[in-house]
C-alpha cells in the first residue's frame, strides 16, 4: 500500500513585482511523479531552490498542486473535506526549530495537536508521554523550549507531530540549522522512529551522511525529479551527482578517486568498513 | 536593560496561591483593586492591608524579591509622593523658602504612597504566583462570556500566548543585530534625539523582517498541526475548580462585603457629622 | 603580530547564580596574514571568543593588544578597531536592511566617516570580491537567494577594509555547492588581500581543506593549537569533544591498523587517495 503518491505533480506560484504587476510564472515542481510505500525511510535530495521543500508542502496539503493530484492514504489531497485528515496522516517538521515550537513547557506544545484533534484530556497526557519518551526527550517535560538546544528543540518538534499518531512523518531540512551533534540526535531519533514504530519516514535533506541508510532515495533538481533509486544506486553515479551540486560522503569520493586511478574497487561504496574492506582484499 | 524589570515575574514556588485557579486569581485582584477605591478611612486601609498582608504570607514568595521588582517604578511613587505633599493647600506644618507642607499634604501623601504600593503589590502578586499559560487560559475561559457578543476570545489568548512565547526570542535577536550593526562601525549612543532614532533603522529593519518570518513559519507550523481555531478543541490542562478555589471565592465575598460596609460606613459617618 | 589574547577570562553573568565561566584563561597569538580555523561545538565559547577580538565583548580579566596597544586601555578607539577586525556573525543576512544592496554594503564605510565618493569605491571593490554579479547591485536585498545574501552581509564588512576578517559559521544553513563556494571565496580573499582570517566552524570537513591552522576550543578552554594534521592525530580527544576527525582520517587509520601502510595524518581526500594510491604502488 502506498501512503503517498503523487503523480504528474506541477506547482507554478506567480511572481509579481512591487507594484503588484506580474513579473513572470515560475515553475517549482515540474511534473513529478513518485510513490512511497507504508513504513519505508525515504529521502529527497536537491541543492535548495530544487523544488525539494514545495513538493514536501504539498504533502500534508499547506500547497495545492496546480496540475496533477497527490494522494495521502488513498484520499486525494486537493479535496477541501479530506483536509484534516490528510494534515493528521502525514506530520510535519521544518527546518528553523524556533519557529515551529508553541509551547511555554515541551509537554504542552506536544499536546498542541492532539488539542486541535479534539482528543479527550486523559489520552493527551498518555500521548504527550509515548511521544517524549519515543524521541528520548520524556525527562524535559517541564522545561522551557528556549533552554534546549537545537538538537533537542528538533526532538520536541518531532514528538509534536507524533503525538498526533500520523501515518507518515515528512521532515523538511530538520538538521539545516544544526550542529554536528544535534544533527545525529535528531536522525537517531527518526531513524528509531522508522525502525521501531514503523512510520513511514520522508526526510529532505542535503547531508549525504543523513541518507545512506535509507530505503529508497529521490533526487530532485529544477523542479523534476532526476535521479531515483537506492542509496548504493544513487551513490554509484558520483559525477553525475556533482553535477547536480551535490555533495558526496568523502567515503564515496574516495572509493571513487581511487577506481579511476585504477584500483579495482566497486562502485557505491557507502560506509568506512566496506571501503577497507575492498583495499584489504586487494592486498 | 529590558530584562531587568522583573516586577511581578512568575516565582517558582509551591504555595496555595499557586495552586489557585486562575480566575480565582483574576478576579480577586480586580476586586481588591476596586476595593483599594473605595475606602477613604483609616479602618478600611487597615483592612486592605491586613488582606494583602494575609496573601503574601500565603503565596511563599519572598518579600524582598516582591519590593526589587518595584525598584523601576520608585521614580513614579517618588514624583506622586512630591507632588502631594507641596501642591496641596491648606493648614500650614512646615513652611521655608519657597517650600510649604501643609497637614493635609502630609496626609494626602502618606495615603497615596500606600494605596499605590498595595496597589502594585496587589496586581504583581498575581503574576508572581500565576505562570503566563495559566494566566492566559485563565483570561480565555473567565471571559468566555464575551463570546456571546463576538468578543474572540481564544484568538486573543492565543496571540498572548504566542507573544510570551517568542518576546525571549525577539529580545535576543535584537541583541545580535545589534552587536552585528555595531561590528560594522554602527553607532547606537552618541547623538541628538533625531540621530538616535535614525540610528534605530538599521536594528528595527531587520527586526520586523525576521519576526514576520517567524510568524509566517509559526503560522504554517500551526496549520500542520490541524490548528483551526478554538471550536472543537480539547484541553491538555483545563481548568476544574477544586475545593480550595470555592474557599478562595468564599474568603472574597467576605472581604467584598467587609469593604464595602467600610465604605459606606465612612460616607455614613460623614453624612451624621454634616448633618 | 597583529593580535595577542593574554589570560582572558570571560564569566558571563557574574553575580547570578548562573554564572557561566565562557572563556578559561585563553592565551593566542595571532599573526598577520594567517588563516585560522576555530573549531567547537556548540556552547565551547568558539562565538565568544571571536567578539572578544573586537571589542563588543569586554573580558572579566586578561587584556587584548591589537597591534600592541591594549584594547582596554582608557581613550582607545573601539570603533575604529572594529573597522580594522571585522567580524561576520552568523546568519549575517539577517543583518541586512537597505533598499538595495548597494547601500546596504555601504553602510560600514559610511560610518567610518569617510567621502561619499571613497564610499561608494569600498562597496564596489567589496561586492566584487565576494562575487556578486553587477546587474544584481541595485535589487532588494530581500529577494536575493540564501547565498547571495550571505555574500552581500559579507561584503558589508569587508567594505570596511579590514585586516583582519572573522566569519562564524560563514556556511551555516547553505547547501553544499553554496557552502563550497563561500569557502572557497574566502581562500581566494585571503591569497589575494593578504588579509589574516579567523574561520569558526563546527564542521571538521569545511575547515581541514582550507586553514593554516585550527584551534580546537572545548568547554571555554583552548585544547589543541596546531596545524590541521597535527590536530586530527587526537581523533580519541576529539571525539570525546563530540567532534570528528574527517572520515578520510578514519578510514587511514582503519587501513593501516589492517596492515596497509598509508601515512594516516592525510586530512583531504586528494591528501587520502595518493598516500593509499602509493601503498599499493600505482602512480
Amino acid at each position: 500500500m502506498d501512503i503517498v503518491k503523487a503523480k504528474d505533480l506541477v506547482f507554478e506560484y506567480i511572481r509579481r513585482d512591487e507594484e503588484g504587476n506580474v513579473e513572470g510564472i515560475s515553475t517549482a515542481v515540474d511534473h513529478v511523479s513518485l510513490q512511497v510505500a507504508q513504513g519505508d525511510f525515504v529521502a529527497i535530495l536537491g541543492h535548495n531552490g530544487s523544488g525539494k521543500s514545495t513538493l514536501a508542502k504539498h504533502l500534508n496539503a499547506i500547497l495545492y498542486p496546480t496540475e496533477g493530484t497527490v494522494w495521502v492514504d488513498g484520499k486525494d489531497t486537493s479535496a477541501e473535506e479530506n483536509l484534516w485528515t490528510v494534515r493528521q496522516n502525514v506530520g510535519m517538521v521544518f527546518q528553523n526549530p524556533d519557529n515551529q515550537i508553541i509551547g511555554q513547557v515541551v509537554e504542552e506544545d506536544v499536546g498542541f495537536g492532539p488539542e486541535n484533534l479534539g482528543v479527550p484530556t486523559k489520552e493527551i497526557w498518555e500521548r504527550v508521554e509515548e511521544s517524549l519518551r519515543a524521541v528520548g526527550m520524556y525527562e524535559h517535560r517541564k522545561h522551557s523550549p528556549n533552554r534546549l538546544s537545537g538538537g533537542q528543540k528538533q526532538r520536541v518538534s518531532i514528538a509534536g507531530v507524533l503525538a498526533m499518531h500520523p501515518k507518515c512523518i515528512v521532515l523538511d531540512e530538520p538538521t539545516a540549522m544544526l550542529d554536528p551533534s544535534g544533527r545525529r540526535e535528531v536522525i537517531r531519533a527518526v531513524r528509531g522512529l522508522n525502525d521501531v514504530e514503523g512510520i513511514t519516514v520522508i526526510l529532505i535533506t542535503h547531508y549525504m551522511e543523513e541518507v545512506i541508510h535509507a530505503d529508497k532515495i529521490f533526487v530532485m533538481d529544477k523542479g523534476q525529479l532526476v535521479m531515483e533509486g537506492t542509496p548504493k544506486e544513487i551513490f554509484s553515479r558520483v559525477e553525475r551527482l556533482k553535477e547536480l551540486r551535490l555533495d558526496v560522503p568523502q567515503v564515496t569520493l574516495l572509493a571513487h578517486e581511487l577506481r579511476k586511478k585504477g584500483l579495482p574497487i566497486p562502485e557505491g561504496i557507502l560506509e568506512r568498513k566496506e571501503l577497507v574492506e575492498a583495499l584489504r582484499n586487494l592486498k | 536593560m529590558i530584562r531587568d524589570i522583573t516586577i511581578g515575574q512568575y516565582y517558582q514556588t509551591d504555595s496555595v496561591l499557586h495552586r489557585l485557579d486562575p480566575r480565582v486569581k483574576l478576579l480577586g485582584t480586580l476586586v481588591y483593586l476596586v476595593s483599594l477605591f473605595c475606602f477613604h478611612n483609616p479602618a478600611g486601609y487597615a483592612v486592605a492591608l491586613l488582606f494583602l498582608i494575609l496573601c503574601i504570607r500565603l503565596s511563599h514568595v519572598p518579600f524582598g524579591y516582591m519590593i526589587k521588582g518595584m525598584k523601576s517604578i520608585m521614580f513614579i511613587l517618588m514624583i506622586t509622593i512630591l507632588f502631594n505633599l507641596f501642591l496641596t493647600s491648606g493648614t500650614v506644618l512646615v513652611s521655608f523658602w519657597k517650600i510649604t507642607i501643609t497637614v493635609e499634604g502630609l496626609k494626602l501623601a502618606i495615603t497615596m504612597a500606600l494605596r499605590l504600593c498595595m496597589l502594585i503589590i496587589g496586581a504583581s502578586l498575581m503574576t508572581l504566583t500565576t505562570t503566563p499559560n495559566h494566566l492566559t487560559d485563565g483570561l480565555e475561559k473567565g471571559l468566555r462570556f464575551l463570546k456571546v457578543i463576538k468578543m474572540p476570545v481564544h484568538e486573543i489568548a492565543m496571540m498572548m500566548a504566542i507573544a510570551l512565547r517568542f518576546i525571549p526570542i525577539l529580545l535576543e535577536e535584537t541583541d545580535k543585530i545589534m552587536k552585528a550593526q555595531l561590528a560594522r562601525g554602527a553607532d547606537f549612543e552618541s547623538g541628538g534625539l533625531v540621530r538616535r532614532a535614525r540610528a534605530m533603522v538599521p536594528l528595527l529593519v531587520p527586526l520586523f523582517v525576521s519576526a514576520f518570518r517567524r510568524a509566517n513559519d509559526l503560522a504554517m507550523a500551526m496549520e500542520a498541526r490541524c490548528y483551526r481555531g478554538g471550536d472543537g478543541r480539547t484541553k491538555m490542562k483545563p481548568l476544574i475548580y477544586a475545593g480550595r478555589d470555592y474557599a478562595a471565592y468564599i474568603i472574597l465575598l467576605a472581604y467584598l462585603v467587609i469593604s464595602i460596609f467600610l465604605g459606606r460606613w465612612s460616607v455614613m459617618t460623614e453624612l451624621l457629622t454634616s448633618l | 603580530m597583529a593580535i595577542i589574547v593574554d589570560h582572558v577570562n570571560y564569566i558571563y553573568g557574574q553575580d547570578t547564580e548562573q554564572a557561566v565561566h565562557a572563556l578559561q584563561d585563553i592565551n593566542l597569538q595571532i599573526p598577520d596574514g594567517q588563516f585560522i580555523g576555530i573549531i567547537g561545538h556548540t556552547g565551547s565559547g568558539k562565538s565568544t571568543l571571536v567578539q572578544h577580538l573586537n571589542g563588543l565583548l569586554k573580558a572579566t580579566s586578561g587584556s587584548i593588544y591589537y597591534n600592541g596597544q591594549d584594547i582596554y586601555d582608557e581613550g582607545y578607539n573601539l570603533k575604529d578597531l572594529r573597522s580594522h577586525v571585522g567580524l561576520v556573525f552568523q546568519y549575517p543576512e539577517h543583518q541586512l536592511f537597505e533598499v538595495d544592496v548597494f547601500s546596504d554594503v555601504c553602510f560600514g564605510p559610511k560610518n567610518l566617516g569617510l567621502s561619499k565618493k571613497e564610499v561608494e569605491l569600498r562597496a564596489f571593490d567589496a561586492l566584487r570580491q565576494v562575487g556578486f554579479p553587477e546587474e544584481l547591485f541595485y535589487t532588494s536585498p530581500f529577494d536575493l537567494s540564501g547565498g547571495q545574501k550571505r555574500r552581500v552581509a559579507i561584503a558589508g564588512v569587508l567594505a570596511m577594509k579590514p585586516d583582519v576578517l572573522i566569519l562564524d559559521e560563514p556556511t551555516a544553513g547553505l547547501d553544499p555547492k553554496g557552502r563550497e563556494d563561500i569557502l572557497d571565496m574566502v581562500k581566494r580573499l585571503q591569497q589575494e588581500s593578504g588579509m589574516t582570517i579567523l574561520l569558526v566552524s563546527h564542521s571538521m570537513d569545511d575547515v581541514a581543506e582550507y586553514v593554516d591552522r585550527i584551534l580546537v576550543m572545548d568547554h571555554g578552554r583552548v585544547v589543541f593549537d596546531d596545524v590541521p594534521r597535527q590536530v586530527f592525530s587526537h581523533v580519541e580527544e576529539l571525539e570525546e569533544m563530540h567532534l570528528a576527525a574527517p572520515q578520510v582520517t578514519y578510514i587511514l587509520r582503519d587501513l593501516k591498523k589492517a596492515g596497509i601502510e598509508v601515512d594516516e595524518n592525510a586530512t583531504t581526500v586528494d591528501e587520502a587517495a595518493s598516500t593509499i594510491l602509493q601503498a599499493f604502488g600505482k602512480k
